[in-house]
């Protein structure tokens, strides 16, 4: 087997689970006063503060949630109803044209159902916001008395598709000159690349736990002190007042440990898969010359490889790589499987065909050059094949 | 042999999956997405490829074992189908979703694309036998019979397809299903039109064509007895729904006799007048026996009855039956399959029908 799609989810590091293991055979919900909710509280705490200093934000910045979908949406209407609650003139959501699903469709929604006004930011053929163009729609934003009619930015720190990266320090500063909250989709970015939350000066910051070797079903919402926000989940108000549920101890504590272990291996990690995934492009567009690599060559998650293959069908080379044990991704999937050609490709300026012709490969840290071997020994193949398999399907009159 | 099983997500595309695992083949599910919205949650009036159904299938295929891919088919289902549909109706004639599905998605796109992806045939859970040496035959389930809706396709088509459910019956293949420990074992038989969920065939044509007012006209006495809003929503041996204002002169039951587009005219007779002798029929498909004059039997509806016929090739490729016994309410866009006993002999579309000899386009003569 190779599995090259880390970016989907990767292995659980083994402290993760042990941790894991370990929390969930105690008893105590952390809410409840007596000694077992106190002993679930203190680790609970403990794990709040370890995330905290691995990612440079203060242990009251850390909202716990289910994950990554659940922190994108919380921030993004969250933030959107607690800004138009105080000024009912905050109706915009700047936001880019690639961002995950869980912030594309989250505005999409605030859009048909809120009255939101979205402004989708273009990118270069690289997939790269230009920091102008937030500049301009921020100046845009302004109304006649000198505020801004903007409730809040989301752009993602890097894509999980073509895993490029925005400039987000740059964006963060623009935002921030203007007075408007910004929030990032960090999910693919921990572990990848170095993350200090203060300084990158956002206001509010997503991390999914399965990403970075944590386990499902959790992650968290970093989010300044001074950020409003509006919860989407009522109930005992656990986190802040943001956030309702009981706490997953285990999946928090577990989650803790993988952030500082994926935050402590960063450099190391990113060099050894960088230098891994230079080697699995090379290789593929020497054994397939027509592959054509997406996104940016420089401003890149070491992890991610993200090819076009002209004249194949992404989902017919996916299920050929299937078969012999090769794990990829076309890089978007709605909820059913099926394979739909890729917003952000296509915002990047490719048209439906070479966006549907994509797959994905990402590394992750138990990726080996055998894996990458594997694949280029299937490969060949497999485009030639799926070739064949796309000219059937139009030729049909 | 590396095959594609087609899984619906229903009980029969699963046990025929599993079938043709048990029978030594390297199978491969995949599941067709044709439309893109489910309109419906309701259970109980399923169409198909809902999200519902692609998880039944992707369960399905979980236990048996293989792996289960979506393939995204909407636009060419949307075109082929769906917009044929409505096309075939505006035009006055009457067609089959299902077989059309067959012809052009099921035993086309998806038969080709896995051709070219190394598969050797594709498996469905389509009730009909194979015939050994080619061609098609009736399921032992005469009830649930679909050799009609696969007799359009040819011999190269049904070469490359495995149908292991035509020797049971629709009541064996559940109680296999139940056997294996498939979760899709009750789940109701897919009914009519996938893609009209709730069933209004009018209502759906109706949004799609717009309202078109016009007149309905007693083909006997030449009277008009009442209005329609798109003559469209018709279909030759219709009764009810007509909503006739006016009664007939003889005060018998009125029928549609035809639909007229270039008139938006729906024509009424009385029930003899349905009766057909003469069917002519364009695109014959031959696939089992060589094109020849042949006495035989035809069914001109999915489950419906068999008809004596002498059938007779054309010259354009197409054929004409002639009925000593008349058929009743034979609509020009249907499919009319010949059968030698439980053997299909060869399928068309037919064109025009006749009471005697001579035929009249769109609709029995009326004269």
């Amino acid at each position: 087997m190779a599995y090259l799609d880390h970016a989907a989810t990767t292995p659980m590091l083994p402290e993760a689970l042990a941790a894991y293991v370990a929390t969930a055979t105690e008893l105590g919900n952390a809410s409840s006063p007596h000694a077992f909710g106190r002993g679930a509280r203190r680790r609970v705490e403990e794990a709040r503060e370890a995330v905290a200093e691995a990612l440079g934000a203060s242990p009251y910045e850390v909202v716990f949630t289910a994950g990554g979908t659940e922190s994108t949406n919380l921030s993004v209407k969250g933030v959107f109803w607690s800004r138009c609650a105080t000024e009912a003139r905050h109706n915009q959501i700047i936001t880019t044209a690639v961002e995950h699903h869980a912030v594309f469709d989250a505005v999409g929604w605030l859009e048909r159902h809120e009255g939101a006004e979205i402004i989708r930011l273009p990118v270069d053929p690289a997939g790269r916001v230009a920091p102008e163009d937030l500049r301009a729609a921020l100046d845009r934003s302004l109304d006649g008395a000198g505020g801004t009619r903007a409730s809040l930015v989301s752009t993602m720190w890097a894509n999980n598709e073509v895993g490029t990266v925005q400039p987000l320090a740059e964006l963060a500063a623009i935002a921030a000159r203007a007075g408007v909250p910004l929030h990032t989709d960090a999910v693919q970015v921990v572990g990848q690349l170095p993350v200090d939350f203060a300084a990158s000066g956002v206001a509010a910051m997503s991390v999914s736990g399965h990403k970075i070797g944590g386990p499902g079903g959790v992650g968290t919402l970093l989010l300044t002190r001074d950020t409003p926000c509006t919860p989407l989940l009522h109930g005992g108000g656990q986190e802040r007042e943001i956030r309702s549920g009981t706490l997953d101890v285990a999946g928090i504590v577990a989650f803790s440990v993988a952030v500082r272990a994926a935050v402590g291996a960063q450099a190391g990690h990113a060099a050894r898969i960088g230098a891994l995934r230079d080697e699995l492009v090379a290789r593929v567009l020497a054994a397939v010359p027509d592959a054509v690599l997406n996104g940016s060559r420089v401003h890149r998650l070491p992890g991610n490889a993200h090819f076009s293959f002209p004249g194949c069908e992404g989902d017919a080379l996916l299920l050929l790589l299937d078969a012999q044990q090769i794990a990829c991704s076309t890089g978007s999937a709605c909820s059913a499987g099926i394979a739909q050609p890729s917003h952000v490709l296509l915002a990047m300026g490719a048209d439906a065909a070479s966006a549907r012709s994509s797959l994905r490969f990402t590394l992750g840290h138990t990726s080996t050059r055998a894996d990458v071997d594997a694949l280029i020994e299937a490969l060949p193949g497999a485009v030639e094949r799926a070739r064949r398999a796309g000219r059937g399907i139009r030729s049909i009159p | 042999m590396k095959v594609l099983a087609a899984m619906s997500g229903g009980v029969d595309s699963a046990v025929a999956a599993a079938r043709a695992v048990d029978a030594g083949h390297d199978v491969t599910g995949v599941h067709l997405a044709l439309a893109r919205r489910s309109q419906t949650n309701d259970s109980g009036t399923r169409g198909c490829c809902t999200p519902e159904d692609s998880r039944d299938a992707r369960r399905a295929a979980d236990i048996i074992g293989i792996p289960c891919y979506i393939w995204d088919m909407s636009e060419r289902f949307a075109a082929d189908v769906v917009d044929d549909f409505v096309l075939e109706y505006a035009a006055g004639r009457t067609p089959n979703p299902c077989l059309r599905c067959n012809e052009k998605i099921k035993f086309a796109a998806v038969l080709d694309r896995a051709l070219a992806l190394g598969f050797a045939a594709v498996v469905t859970g389509h009730h009909a036998r194979l015939r050994v040496g080619g061609g098609l035959r009736r399921s032992v389930d005469l009830a649930k019979d679909q050799s009609y809706v696969l007799a359009v396709l040819t011999r190269h088509q049904l070469d490359h397809t495995i149908l292991p459910l035509g020797d049971s019956t629709k009541a064996e293949v559940r109680a296999e299903a139940a056997e294996r420990g498939l979760t899709v074992a009750d789940k109701p038989d897919s009914t009519d039109i996938c893609f009209i969920a709730d069933g209004d065939t009018r209502g759906f044509l109706a949004q799609r064509l717009g309202r078109a007012p016009g007149q309905i006209v007693d083909a006997t006495s030449g009277a008009v007895l009442g209005q329609h809003h798109g003559a469209y929503a018709y279909t030759v041996g219709q009764r009810r729904g007509l909503d006739l204002r006016t009664a007939a002169p003889d005060r018998r039951p009125r029928y549609v006799l035809s639909v007229t587009p270039a008139t938006n005219t729906v024509t009424v007779g009385p029930v003899e007048a349905l009766d057909v002798a003469v069917i002519h029929a364009a695109r014959a498909v031959w696939t089992g026996a060589r094109p020849a004059p042949v006495t035989c039997e035809i069914q001109v509806r999915a489950h419906g009855e068999t008809l004596p016929a002498a059938v007779v090739p054309t010259g354009d490729g197409g054929i004409i039956a002639r009925l000593p016994d008349p058929a009743r309410g034979v609509a020009a866009g249907q499919t009319i399959v010949a059968y030698d006993g439980d053997t299909v002999l060869c399928s068309a579309t037919i064109t025009a029908t006749g009471r005697e000899t001579t035929p009249t386009a769109g609709g029995p003569a009326t004269a």
